[in-house]
């Protein structure tokens, strides 16, 4: 008995691992790549903080982790059976936090990374798929690319009617974008700074990700950098003055207590207005942080701001409806006031 | 070296300030700016401009140059070698720790340099601790090399900062702050570090002519009756107060404290009482300088530490050309 026990386990994990295969269906990804997904993905692992939010959006059931765990204030604002996934680190961006031994060991059906497609990125979706035999899908995570994202997701996911729910609804908020933008002459845009960092010296140049929410809007960035697409600079106190924007949003609302006592930003019209809008952060950002579906509800928010009775529709009420939606959770007026005040 | 020198860098060093103010992204007439500056305008417009944002800067910028000139000059006498930067005791690696630290923890700004500044003062301190509880801290390899070992291990803490940092948010801020600037300064920054700098630049001044004794070796300076341990403390104790305030306003800037005393000794020679003042001088003419090109060159702020070693490095190469520095 024991001697044939071997052989006979041997042809079993044989047949289980053909098993897990033979019900596969290859996959166009966004980069172009064919890849075999398995027919039942239960498993999912997020490569980085974008794709991380989008696989909450579309399937929190198939999560087995977060890049980074959710924050205390953050917990309120999620599913409570995602609030505790372990953290599990990101595996591109800036530096892989994670082994990919510690993957294996997750057991994950599916790889997704959300954001930038080149050939960095998917070679190294070549490399892990190769390495650990798990499929590796990369989606577009271009910001007018977030409703075919929530579709392509919601259709390897096996929740089609989810993904289209959700895409429908992205459709509907850039158009509406679009639509009170169209009735806005360019010279009542507003020159929008984006003040980040500890000082609020950093910001976004034009084309950048992070001020592309600023952009998509109708706003001006007046930040312009040296390169055709975007990216992270500093900005000298005297810049400031000549941008003379006549709005700033910025991330950190103890950042907004502090600016309006110190030149230059005592100096400038928007601070003086008070002008300063704080992007709420609760579970994910506004405008940034990170670039992914979050940022659909940081559109209708920042036309409310920037463009104040032009836009229909009641601000608190989209929110409300946007949440319930996309991170299936009621959140009542105390915690609408948690979230739009600003304060974490 | 002439007489003449002297008076002639202080020139240079009030003409560099004066043009700097005259220049910058905000529009305002050259002649308007010297007026203010001289008191005899007063649109408060212009004004806020120059005393609140460009003068603080620019007196920030000349701080920052003398202050790692200075203590450049102190180590490369000290030590002998004419290789030493001010870092080379770890002042560097340590505030930036501490002021990742910050950053992590989303302090404000005016934490985040204290604890620049505090990390800088913290690391050498263990450095003479560590020196000295291998070899009583007579020897003064011991004390490079302790140097290197806890310069490494700060470098390797930020390195590990840097992985545990939000890729979105603080890691930008801290890339930032290892590349060194001076964009956001303020006037309050310039007044706390200015006397920090000041303090230690005094014991330099004042104990000039022993710290040159120094130079010339260890016998020769005890020979003359000179305490060379005390002294040698003093000095490790000055440029770290000097360099630790430098670099809690502008993040970490290379180059200059290297690099300017090289300047300095073809000017007035390697005798330290000499080469001081004109390490102080050229290196805030320089960094003056620097800063403005950082401001003022592009439409975005140029990294001071990129601009350091893009202008340090073939101006010292030029420097060798020239003639060897002594």
């Amino acid at each position: 008995m024991r001697r044939l026990l071997v052989p006979v386990s041997a042809v079993l994990l044989l047949w289980l691992g053909c098993a897990t295969h033979a019900f596969a269906r290859p996959v166009t990804d966004s980069a172009g790549r064919v890849v075999e997904v398995p027919d039942r993905v239960v498993r999912v692992f997020a490569a980085g903080p974008p794709a991380s939010t989008l696989l909450y959006v579309v399937a929190p059931d198939k999560m087995i982790g977060w890049v980074r765990a959710p924050r205390t204030e953050e917990k309120p604002f999620l599913l409570p059976a995602t609030r505790h996934l372990p953290e599990l680190g990101r595996l591109t961006g800036r530096g892989n936090t994670l082994s990919l031994e510690r993957l294996l060991a997750e057991k994950p059906d599916l790889i997704i990374d959300f954001g930038t497609l080149n050939d960095t990125y998917r070679s190294l979706a070549d490399r892990v798929q190769a390495q650990t035999g798990i499929p590796y899908l990369l989606i577009d995570g271009r910001f007018a690319n977030t409703p075919a994202a929530l579709r392509l997701l919601g259709r390897v996911l096996g929740v089609e009617a989810r993904g289209e729910a959700l895409a429908q609804e992205a459709e509907r908020i850039f158009a509406a974008v679009d639509a009170t933008l169209a009735n806005i002459p360019s010279a009542e845009r507003p020159k929008v700074y984006l003040a980040r960092g500890p000082d609020g010296f950093e910001s976004g140049t034009r084309g950048s990700i992070n001020t592309e929410m600023i952009e998509r809007v109708g706003a001006i960035n007046p930040v312009e950098g040296l390169r055709e697409s975007g990216g992270l600079v500093r900005v000298g106190a005297e810049r400031l003055l000549v941008f003379a924007p006549d709005a700033i949003v910025t991330l950190d609302a103890a950042l907004r207590d502090s600016l309006a006592t110190r030149p230059p930003w005592s100096e400038l019209a928007a601070v003086k207005a008070g002008r300063i809008f704080v992007a709420p952060a609760l579970p994910f950002g506004f405008i940034d942080s990170p670039p992914s579906a979050n940022r659909l509800i940081g559109l209708s928010w920042l036309m409310h701001k920037l463009y104040p009775g032009k836009v229909a529709g009641d601000l608190r009420a989209e929110v409300a409806a946007f949440y319930r939606l996309f991170y299936q959770v009621e959140i009542d007026g105390a915690a609408l006031d948690r979230l739009l005040g600003g304060t974490p | 070296m002439h007489r003449s020198v002297l008076p002639a860098l202080v020139l240079i060093l009030a003409g560099a300030v004066v043009i700097a103010c005259g220049v910058g992204p905000y529009p305002l007439a050259p002649g308007k700016v010297l007026a203010l500056l001289v008191g005899a305008e007063t649109d408060p417009a212009a004004a806020r401009v120059v005393f609140d944002i460009r003068l603080p800067r620019v007196l920030a910028a000349l701080l920052v140059g003398a202050a790692l000139s200075a203590a450049g000059s102190a180590y490369q006498s000290l030590f002998r070698n004419p290789l030493v930067s001010p870092d080379i005791l770890g002042v560097s690696s340590g505030a930036g720790l501490g002021a990742v630290l910050g950053i992590l923890l989303g302090l404000p700004v005016l934490a985040v340099q204290l604890l620049g500044f505090a990390g800088g003062i913290a690391t050498v301190l263990l450095v003479a601790l560590l020196a000295r509880a291998l070899r009583g801290g007579a020897d003064m390899l011991v004390l490079v090399l302790s140097g290197i070992v806890v310069g490494a291990l700060a470098g390797a803490a930020i390195a590990l900062v840097k992985v545990l940092a939000d890729p979105y948010e603080q890691l930008p801020a801290i890339t930032f702050w290892l590349l060194g600037s001076l964009s956001g300064i303020q006037r309050g920054d310039v007044l706390a570090a200015a006397p920090v700098v000041l303090i230690g630049l005094a014991p330099l001044v004042l104990l000039r002519w022993r710290i040159g004794v120094l130079g010339l070796g260890e016998e020769e300076a005890r020979a003359l009756g000179i305490d060379t341990v005390w002294l040698r403390g003093i000095v490790i104790t000055a440029a770290t107060l000097i360099t630790a305030a430098a670099v809690a306003i502008s993040g970490v800037v290379g180059w200059v404290g290297l690099m300017v005393p090289h300047m300095a000794r073809m000017i007035a020679g390697p005798r330290f009482d000499r080469l001081l003042p004109v390490a102080v001088l050229l290196g805030g003419s320089f960094m003056v300088a620097v800063d403005t090109i950082a401001r003022s060159g592009a439409r975005i702020e140029i990294p001071l530490g990129v601009l350091t070693a893009l202008i340090g490095g073939p101006v010292f190469v030029w420097l060798l050309v020239r003639g060897r520095p002594g």
